[in-house]
């Protein structure tokens, strides 16, 4: 499952038009389709024209934050004589995203042209992509593909003839969830663990190596081609709900609904139609319990909330929720809420950094205590613990990871307390062996 | 770790960066203004020569980078791709998180653990031929249970698919 289909008719097809179409990840059946124009539309215009249009298409980070995109790019010095260093990440490591993943698989010639106008705009000569470790078969189409963009003159000293240099190159991860947040990522291509870095600095004014740097998600880099080809006006036009969130963008959805996959809808689209009409549903007896819409790093959503919630930044937000890196993680009433949550607690454990006490305890405690609940042996007072260790875990650290562990946490707890205490009076079997 | 690839893990270091692989790390350096930047990617070319990075190697790649033997190893250990010890000729990484979870990872799991005869997590089986362990999300969440053998993708695996695919793997 969770192979490319044919667009559905609710679907609004423009980063995902290609995928599935193996001529697309070669550099003449990308200009085929039209590609390259718009690198070559950006190279005649000033980096400055470039950056208004992007803010005018009101295009924000596809990666989880939701920054304004124009706006991150005008942060960047002018004149300053240092080099500039943009970062295209591709680390997609957040459980229940995999977009990125099939934009280089299927197009990964829409990402370097995205790359090299971003490189442009912000005045840098070279983009790093840093794409995780993990992701084998993507490496190797986007090496073939920066080796042809090469040949073809799309990359290197002359672009297209317009004299500018830019260069591209894929640098791999090697197994650390943490490094697609911005900071740890740049001290990880200098050579270092992956510790994420207080701010400020801000990368715009001393990242990669000191020198200012951008960095930008797969998706967000890939939708700015579009924009300069089609124009801002149409990008902000497409949108069904707030006028804060423009364009298109790819719903990756997973878990038990019966055709998992990437689904690129306009903005404001109902989160009701996606899970039930695209994405197919439930499986046949079985009904929606509850969805972590932003990959795992953000409060649970009941059904009633998912049910009522429009698919852009604002109204998961209204609802309780944030839209993130927008993959949806999908239950079915058959789903052990508090399992789930102990699953998800491992995961963040697994994955701090242990940079910052509050991540490296917290993280480890709060999954050793959901253990323990799972085992039959909690203790009445294990709720407010937990709840307590999840206060102490947000907005304490120099990074969000341990904020990420402790949503699902608090959601958890507060929007299906009943499971928990079936647990903890014992009403309900164990779930993991005692020890 | 089993015990079996003691020997390998006693032998005298044969250096990884000449010919062919000290070509391909010179060719890098002009892509990073510091050496140290090459340092993720030379670990990799160690693993990719001798399916392992041995002490000996880390103070080889401290060596060609102007680093210390002790901030190499620091790195190393901070990434969990890296096998700081020998595994099996396959080294089988089965996704666990969440999504997968919900989709039936965890006999996925069991089938593999079972048909390669490493009966645990991290264990090499009799014969050497595979090490798996489970791993937090591999990023393929909509193609659940995802697994890496070497750097094979195999997507939508049920434990009824794992003796065929497992065959391929001799």
């Amino acid at each position: 499952m969770g192979y490319p289909h044919p667009p559905h008719p609710k679907e609004t097809v423009v980063l995902s038009k290609y995928f599935g179409d193996a001529e697309a990840r070669t550099f003449d059946g990308w200009v085929k389709r039209g590609g390259y124009e718009a690198l070559k539309k950006a190279l005649g215009m000033t980096p400055d024209a470039i950056i208004e249009e992007l803010k005018a298409s009101g295009l924000r980070g596809r990666g989880g934050a939701g920054f304004p995109t124009g706006l991150k790019w005008s942060f960047m010095p002018k004149n300053d004589g240092k080099p500039h260093y943009l970062v295209c990440n591709a680390d997609e490591s957040e459980p229940g995203t995999f977009k990125d993943r099939e934009i280089m698989r299927w197009t990964p010639h829409q990402l370097i042209e995205g790359c090299a106008i971003g490189a442009y705009a912000i005045g840098a000569e070279t983009c790093y992509i840093y794409i995780r470790g993990e992701f084998t078969e993507p490496w190797k189409v986007m090496t073939a593909a920066v080796a042809e963009a090469y040949a073809k003159g799309a990359l290197g000293g002359n672009v297209f003839g317009s004299g500018k240099r830019i260069d591209i190159v894929l640098h791999r991860g090697a197994g650390a969830y943490i490094c697609g947040e911005e900071t740890a990522m740049m001290n990880s291509i200098e050579g270092k663990r992956g510790n994420p870095r207080i701010k400020p600095p801000f990368p715009a004014q001393a990242g990669l190596f000191g020198m200012p740097t951008t960095i930008n998600n797969v998706e967000t880099l890939s939708s700015t081609s579009h924009i300069l080809t089609r124009g801002a006006a149409w990008y902000k036009g497409l949108c069904l709900s707030n006028p804060k969130s423009t364009g298109t963008k790819l719903f990756s959805v997973c878990g038990h609904v019966m055709r998992p996959g990437n689904y690129e809808l306009t903005m404001g689209f109902p989160m009701k139609d996606l899970i039930h009409d695209l994405a197919g549903g439930m499986r046949p007896g079985r009904r929606l319990k509850a969805v972590i819409p932003g990959g795992s790093s953000v409060p649970i959503m009941t059904a009633a909330e998912a049910e009522a919630a429009l698919c852009d930044y604002e109204g998961i937000v209204e609802k309780g929720s944030m839209l993130g890196s927008a993959g949806f993680i999908v239950m079915d009433d058959s789903t052990d809420m508090v399992y789930e949550i102990w699953r998800l607690a491992k995961f963040y454990a697994h994955e701090s950094c242990a940079q910052c006490t509050q991540c490296r305890e917290g993280t480890a405690w709060t999954t050793k205590i959901l253990e323990r609940i799972l085992r039959g042996q909690g203790k009445k007072e294990d709720l407010d613990l937990l709840l307590d260790l999840s206060d102490q875990m947000t907005g304490r650290t120099i990074c969000v990871l341990s904020d990420s562990c402790a949503a699902p946490i608090v959601s958890g707890i507060k929007k299906f307390p009943e499971e928990f205490e079936a647990y903890l009076s014992r009403a309900k079997a164990p779930a993991l062996a005692a020890v | 770790m089993t015990g079996s690839t003691h020997a390998h893990a006693d032998a005298p270091h044969e250096p990884v960066f000449v010919g062919k692989v000290r070509e391909q790390l010179d060719a890098l350096f002009p892509k990073y203004p510091t050496k140290q930047a090459c340092l993720l990617p030379a670990l990799w070319m160690v693993q990719e020569a001798r399916g392992w990075i041995s002490p000996a190697a880390m103070a080889e790649v401290a060596d060609v980078l102007g680093l210390t033997p002790a901030y190499v190893r620091g790195v190393a250990t901070f990434y969990t791709m890296y096998h700081l010890h020998p595994v099996g000729r396959h080294f089988i990484q089965v996704c666990g998180t969440s999504p997968c979870h919900l989709c039936g990872s965890d006999d996925v799991l069991k089938a593999i653990l079972k048909a390669t005869g490493c009966g645990e997590l991290g264990a090499t089986s009799a014969d050497g031929r595979f090490t798996v362990v489970e791993v937090e999300c591999l990023g393929a969440c909509g193609f659940a249970t995802p697994i890496l053998i070497d750097d094979d993708f195999h997507d939508s695996v049920t434990p009824e698919r794992v003796a065929g695919i497992l065959a391929r793997y001799p």
